[in-house]
């Protein structure tokens, strides 16, 4: 668990079994039926073949940092916990996403790393997804 | 080769103030429309194509066209894609006239994100995106270019204090503009000092936040001949949207990569042509990526081609953004494509600052950025020139 704000998440008939999978502790992905493509991201239409079925699998939640920002002035809530990180997660699968690197001190963050899944739970019990440095 | 303008550009205005607090939107609106109608030698009785972005007041161009008095429309829109949608509202203006759906299209920007602070800004909706992309403490846009220009001085050892050149040219440019909101000439030192807003991105990487607002008039080539201005021709336009491509788009490209070519192309010109551009300018990041995209150095080579003054009007390599851009003079309503439209044509009419003014200037580029680099924006290219005589 990181010291980082954990909003609610909005969900969507299209996004409600990841954050189902979350509050689980679990990182899912959807997947084309029909090309294979891991999809993100998250949607029930497939951006490559154009086509609308898709299942859900479970990720290795691995990953490597592509960017990162250390984030020095921020408004409320998130002014209380500057310096922090934003940063793109290459994931295992193939996609890149948003997230947060913690557990770390943001000066030790650097691009290539090898990161994986954390979550905090917000109010509701929802996980946000965030990344740490790897052992 | 290069091709004929099927439009033309007859007036523009900024507006001069870059804090408004006194007035609405829409009297923003009107204020900057008759500036360029007059600039034009046109009224608004002329006026049969409208074009604003969807942040316009009510029903955008419906509700701003009853506001305005536009009585006898035959063509209206509001294509948004942020910073970039007057320069697609430009190529749109001239399609419709080459068409023939109209002959006189006005084309109007206000915003007051200064006045607005702590009041709600932005936009309202959400996208499908939108749960996957506002957890994490993004700070507005900088947070965004932010991962931008970490990834590029990753991959090509691009520098701080490169990046901070095109604040120094910017800064340079702006000092001989009045209007400027902030006139003050500063060095790379300067920037380099400045507090780290996210890294590596400083506060004078950054461009400013103002009120205000600007117009353009776009007309067939039949009105431009019987106008007294000298007018500017559209010689071509290119336009694309860059997105995340589910999950796999790089950081360091932007959507120039194609409307740049669709405008040289249209236009018949190359980067070499060039003699003037007005760059998209929200952060110094986005210059950089935006001229190595359209071609005027090697991918990678950015940073260096804007060191040490390339930039700088009227001798540099490429002079650029010479009313100070969104980094010194005015980014209106967070969206800067309008004001890169204005300084072009002024260059063009040879009534840019004469400290500033490009010799013999008969090509210019204008290129806007819309949204995010980080994950969607739009592009827009427009190749604008000096009628021949």
């Amino acid at each position: 668990m990181s010291e980082l704000p954990a909003p609610e998440p909005v969900t969507t008939l299209e996004t409600e079994p990841f954050w189902r999978a979350t509050a689980e502790g679990r990182l899912v992905l959807p997947r084309c039926d029909s090309c294979g493509t891991v999809i993100w991201y998250p949607r029930r239409f497939c951006p490559e073949c154009h086509r609308s079925s898709i299942s859900w699998f479970e990720a290795s939640g691995q990953g490597t940092v592509y960017s990162f920002t250390v984030v020095r002035q921020a408004p409320e809530p998130w002014r209380k916990v500057v310096p922090y990180v934003i940063a793109q997660v290459e994931l295992d699968e193939g996609p890149r996403v948003l997230t947060n690197i913690v557990g770390c001190d943001p000066g030790d963050v650097t691009i290539g790393q090898p990161v994986e899944v954390v979550f905090d739970r917000s109010a509701s019990g929802h996980g946000i997804p965030r990344f740490r440095p790897r052992p | 080769m290069r091709s004929g303008g099927v439009a033309h550009i007859a007036g523009v205005f900024e507006h001069p103030r870059r804090e408004i607090p006194d007035r609405t939107l829409a009297e923003i609106h009107a204020e900057v429309a008759a500036g360029a109608l007059a600039d034009a030698g046109l009224g608004f009785e002329d006026v049969d194509g409208f074009l604003c972005d969807s942040m316009a007041p009510g029903w955008s161009p419906l509700s701003m066209a009853e506001y305005l008095g536009l009585d006898h429309l035959s063509y209206f829109e509001s294509t948004e894609s942020g910073g970039s949608s007057y320069l697609q509202h430009v190529g749109h203006a001239a399609a419709a006239i080459a068409a023939g759906t109209c002959r006189v299209a006005l084309i109007t920007l206000a915003g007051t994100p200064r006045s607005d602070r702590g009041r709600v800004a932005g936009r309202g909706t959400e996208g499908p995106e939108t749960g996957f992309e506002w957890l994490w403490g993004f700070t507005g846009p900088v947070s965004q270019y932010a991962l931008v220009a970490q990834r590029h001085m990753f991959e090509f050892g691009t520098t701080s204090e490169q990046l901070a050149w095109v604040k120094v040219a910017a800064s340079r440019h702006a000092k001989h503009n009045p209007h400027a909101f902030l006139p003050q000439e500063v060095t790379v030192e300067e920037v380099l000092e400045s507090r780290l807003i996210c890294d590596p991105l400083h506060l004078l990487d950054c461009c400013v936040v103002t009120d205000g607002g600007g117009a353009v008039v776009v007309v067939s080539p039949e009105v431009a001949r019987a106008l007294p201005r000298q007018t500017v021709e559209v010689l071509g336009h290119g336009e694309t949207a860059k997105h995340t491509r589910n999950g796999r788009a790089d950081l360091i490209t932007t959507g120039a990569v194609r409307s740049g070519p669709l405008a040289f192309a249209e236009a018949g010109v190359t980067p070499r042509d060039i003699d003037y551009a007005s760059i998209y300018d929200s952060f110094t990041i986005t210059v950089v990526v935006t001229i190595e995209d359209l071609g005027f150095c090697e991918k990678g080579r950015g940073g260096a081609f804007v060191a040490d003054g390339a930039l700088e009007a009227p001798h540099g390599r490429l002079p650029f953004n010479t009313d100070g851009g969104g980094l010194c003079n005015n980014h209106p309503g967070n969206r800067g494509g309008m004001t890169k439209i204005i300084e072009a044509v002024r260059q063009l009419r040879g009534e840019a600052h004469p400290a500033l003014q490009v010799p013999d200037c008969e090509l210019a580029l204008v290129h806007g950025t819309g949204g995010s680099l980080a994950t969607r924006s739009g592009a827009a290219t427009l190749i604008l020139g000096r009628p021949a005589a």
